[in-house]
């Protein structure tokens, strides 16, 4: 069985095809990136995945469960995690306090635990905060967990962002472009901890744009190009593939990887 | 002195001013009147900002709310003859249960959605008032409510015992307002205000969650209303009106927004400041009006905010000076607790 | 019958003037994506400006409409320079409370300089008038008229001017707008300007039917909401269409319904509409 089967994925916004009839197989503990030109569809592939967009047509079946039609919020508690490509993270608040609330979905506390401040809700509260610390640590910033957001580097809000998906406790993490906007340093940093998150169990999948990073990280690479897959295969493969070369790499790009 | 007045000190000065207050007022009703007023006003006022600065949605339906348990109090009392208490307790059940049905429709609309459509459902409230003369009495309100009945040998037929009274359930609205924020739920509720679609990715169900923080938002207004009609014995439609939600959140804004202590400072500012500008009433929004726009423009968490990012700052450079270690250290400790001002 | 004729009269009348009040709401909406709650406070000022110039300089309906006209654009301008786009970041709801600020200002500044009455505004055009065996006033035809003629005009502006066309792109695509070099603060000011002018013309047009006071922007924006939200934010075609549906269901409610429940005909039709499609009833499906 297949972890995530994606089969005949369409989405078309009015006239608009976005995404064009996709299949695709996302293996269990690898990494896998999804490439392709601005505009090609990827952040609405992500979007059908978890829930945002209800696809037009077509269907995702996550370990065994069809999740085409489920709403974001129950996707979640199923083990699907996602950052988004710009972080929407609440700048006036510590590092912290933003990625407590990530634990939420796996407490049970409510109102009435709230006002009464029951046994369970100082549980789950304890809960909630060690496991923060626990993604924080694991992300590597821990010496910033009281800092406020907003005066925190961009890279680290990447992280902080990246803290946040962790402590949901997923099966599978959605990274929407995770090394935008950040020098190239940080982005081998970055690349290690998307590492370190597979080996960790976790499934990645990840979009990016920049072509060094992923090749030297993905385990499969799928290609989008108007909405429609035009490749898939491994770093070696894509490189090579004379469709994507001419579709998408081009002369500059190409120079770029090798 | 920054230690002094914050945290568990200044809640029990607070409280201790507000239990002595009276004492200094015995012979003067019209101050007690006016802080009991106030007090009403901040339990309202408290339920908009949990719906408003802690859940981000804004509610312009609040004086509806309001008005529906000030009428709910009024028309049991004085219509059927019921025991305040009674009616008090059923005035929220109906502010309640009106809420969530509303609530359930009116949170499918998002942001600005969300707002007309409850300013015009407030303005519903207030037109059915004032039109349904054989309940509401119309234009000319419901006079004769009144006042709370005596619970043994308590008797509520003073200005000090009201005081005391509508203390009590400020103390007790604001002591779970603090409960709601600070716990799990709350978080959630923050979750939702700082952004929609990550709340969902997190696994919140938003809809679910707006409408239970909408619920307990109106709760307030009902039991503020309900406790309003007994105090004043006499309301009109006018409580339902436009007029009273801007007040609300005039109060709310200058105060600050999504703080705990903003609906305090700002009810309290306001309503005394009127009081010393009664002259100037008519035209008092003249000043009030540039005073909201500047405060949202130049300090959108009010004068509570303002006061607290200028502490932070101070202690921050303190704190820089310590050590690294040490930092973590008591961050294991104090984080859950000392996280919402 | 004769009863109907004369009610879709007034309907058409009161649908012009929430139609020229729903045209500025909605263009605002339409490009800055704020719902200016204090739209409702240019009507107000623009009503107060034409009664007080003519009372003031003595001068002739028209003459007193142009300097209403004048005033108010500018201070739609100013309104839009000193409050919303210093807002363009904050989070939507600083817009809506800003505005409720600016709502109050404006209601206590009037109160306070020509007090708290209602003033009635004379007009040249006050006699009655028949035609087709109705009998009617001659303001209520000039209502109708100058109305249809502002929107004409809006439209040939929209469509045949450099800055109209720039108006209507931002509206339609902000990032679209942004690409191709549209200098968004003259739009942003522009549509401001045109909102303002719209609402002094409304309220000047109506205010000797309806009279003028300090609350009189209440109701109206109260109104031109639902009428935009009829006819869906940012949508000027959605306003004229919203504008009359209103208008003429509201004056023929208030005569074979009730007439204390007027009022809220337009907002339990609004109730019942958004309640069925949250985003309005012609809102574009964004996804
Ligand atoms: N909510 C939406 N409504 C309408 N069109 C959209 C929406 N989201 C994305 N699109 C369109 O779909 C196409 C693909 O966008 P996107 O998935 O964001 O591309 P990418 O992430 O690959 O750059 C673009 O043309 C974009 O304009
Ligand atoms: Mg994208």
């Amino acid at each position: 069985m297949a972890f995530i089967k994606i089969e005949g994925l369409t989405k078309q916004f009015g006239g608009l095809t976005a995404v064009n009839d996709v299949d695709f197989e996302i293996e269990k503990g690898k990494i896998t990136a999804i490439i392709g030109p601005n505009g090609a569809g990827k952040s609405t592939f992500f979007n059908l995945i978890s829930g945002f967009h209800r696809p037009t047509s077509g269907s995702i079946i996550f370990e065994g469960i069809d999740i085409t039609k489920t709403p974001v919020h129950i996707g979640a508690k199923l083990g699907i995690a996602r950052t988004f490509q710009t972080t929407h993270l609440f700048e006036q608040s510590s590092v912290i306090d933003n990625v407590i609330v990530g634990h939420r979905l796996r407490t049970k506390s409510n109102l009435f635990d709230a006002v009464f401040r029951t046994r369970r809700e100082k549980q789950e509260e304890q809960e909630a905060y060690d496991r923060a610390i626990e993604a924080l640590d694991f992300v590597g910033l821990l010496d910033l967990v009281n800092r406020q957001v907003a005066a925190i580097s961009q890279e680290s809000k990447k992280r902080v962002a990246i803290a946040l998906a962790l402590a949901t406790d997923p099966k599978v993490m959605f990274l929407d472009e995770p090394a935008a906007g950040i020098n190239p340093d940080e982005t081998d940093n970055l690349a290690e901890l998307m590492k370190k998150i597979a080996q960790s169990g976790i499934t990645v999948c990840t979009i990016e744009h920049k072509m060094q990073m992923i090749m030297g990280l993905a385990d499969t690479i799928m290609v989008l190009n108007h909405g429609a897959k035009i490749a898939e295969g491994t770093p070696e493969e894509i490189k090579n593939n004379p469709i994507v070369i001419e579709a998408y790499l081009g002369g500059d790009a190409l120079a770029e990887v090798n | 002195m920054g230690k002094l007045l914050t945290g568990r000190n200044g809640i029990l000065f607070m409280l201790g001013l507000s239990i002595l207050f009276p004492l200094f007022f015995l012979d003067n009703r019209y101050v007690l009147y006016v802080m009991t007023t106030s007090f009403i006003f901040i339990i309202a006022i408290y339920g908009m900002n949990l719906l408003a600065g802690y859940t981000g949605q804004l509610s312009l339906a609040h004086a509806g709310f309001f008005a529906i348990g000030a009428y709910s109090v009024g028309i049991l009392t004085t219509k059927a003859g019921m025991n305040f208490w009674l009616a008090l307790v059923l005035a929220v059940i109906i502010t309640c249960v009106i809420g969530f049905a509303l609530g359930i429709i009116a949170l499918r609309t998002r942001e600005h959605f969300f707002a007309i459509y409850t300013l015009i459902v407030g303005y519903l409230i207030y037109l059915l008032i004032d039109k349904w003369d054989g309940l509401t009495g119309g234009v000319r309100g419901l006079i004769g409510i009144p006042i709370p009945n005596s619970i043994g040998p308590i008797e509520f037929n003073s200005a000090v015992s009201m005081y005391y009274l509508v203390l009590l359930f400020l103390v007790l609205s604001i002591f779970i307002g603090v409960r709601i924020v600070r716990s799990l739920t709350g978080r959630t509720y923050i979750a939702i205000r700082n952004s929609e679609e990550l709340a969902q990715t997190l696994g919140i169900n938003t809809r679910t969650n707006k409408l239970v923080s909408f619920v307990v938002s109106v709760a307030y207004a009902g039991l503020a209303g309900g406790l309003y009609a007994s105090l004043t014995r006499f309301i009109g439609p006018e409580i339902a009106g436009i007029e009273m939600v801007f007040n609300f959140l005039v109060y709310l804004i200058v105060g600050g927004i999504g703080t705990l202590t903003g609906p305090i400072v700002g009810t309290m500012l306001f309503i005394w400041l009127t009081q010393f500008l009664q002259s100037f009433q008519e035209y008092r929004m003249l000043i009030f009006g540039p005073i909201l726009v500047v405060i949202v423009i130049f300090y959108p968490t009010g004068l509570a905010g303002a006061f607290y990012s200028l502490k932070h700052k101070w202690l921050g450079n303190k704190e820089q000076k310590k050590e690294k270690i040490s930092e973590i250290e008591s961050m294991k400790k104090t984080s859950i607790q000392s996280r919402e001002v | 019958m004769e009863l109907f004729f004369q009610q879709l009269l007034n309907g058409l009348t009161l649908g012009s003037v929430y139609i020229l009040v729903g045209i500025g709401l909605t263009l605002v909406f339409g490009i800055l994506h704020v719902p200016n709650f204090a739209h409702g406070s240019l009507y107000l000022i623009g009503g107060y400006m034409t009664l007080m110039t003519m009372k003031w300089f003595g001068v002739h309906y028209f003459i007193a409409i142009i300097m209403s006209i004048i005033t108010v654009a500018l201070l739609a301008v100013l309104m839009e320079r000193l409050v919303f786009n210093p807002l363009r970041d904050a989070p939507a709801i600083h817009d809506k409370i800003a505005a409720i600020g600016m709502v109050l200002f404006f209601e206590a500044l009037v109160s306070l300089m020509w007090g708290t009455e209602y003033h009635r505004m004379q007009t040249p055009f006050g006699d009655t008038i028949k035609i087709a065996g109705m009998s009617t006033s001659a303001q209520r035809i000039l209502v109708i008229a100058v109305a249809a003629m502002v929107v004409v005009l809006l439209y040939l502006f929209l469509k045949k001017t450099m800055i109209g066309a720039s108006i209507l792109a931002m509206a339609q695509n902000r990032e679209g707008a942004f690409l191709v070099g549209i200098n968004a603060n003259a739009v942003a000011m522009m549509t401001f300007a045109i909102s303002g002018v719209l609402a002094a013309i409304a309220a000047s047009l109506a205010s000797p039917i309806n009279l003028v006071f300090p609350a009189m922007g209440h109701l109206v924006i109260l109104k031109a909401f639902v009428v935009v939200i009829i006819g869906g934010m940012g949508s000027i075609p959605g306003a004229i269409i919203g504008g009359m549906i209103l208008g003429i269901s509201e004056s023929l409610g208030a005569t074979y319904i009730s007439n204390d429940y007027k009022d809220m005909i337009a907002f339990l039709l609004l109730i019942i509409i958004m309640t069925a499609r949250p985003k309005g009833l012609f809102a574009k499906e964004v996804y």
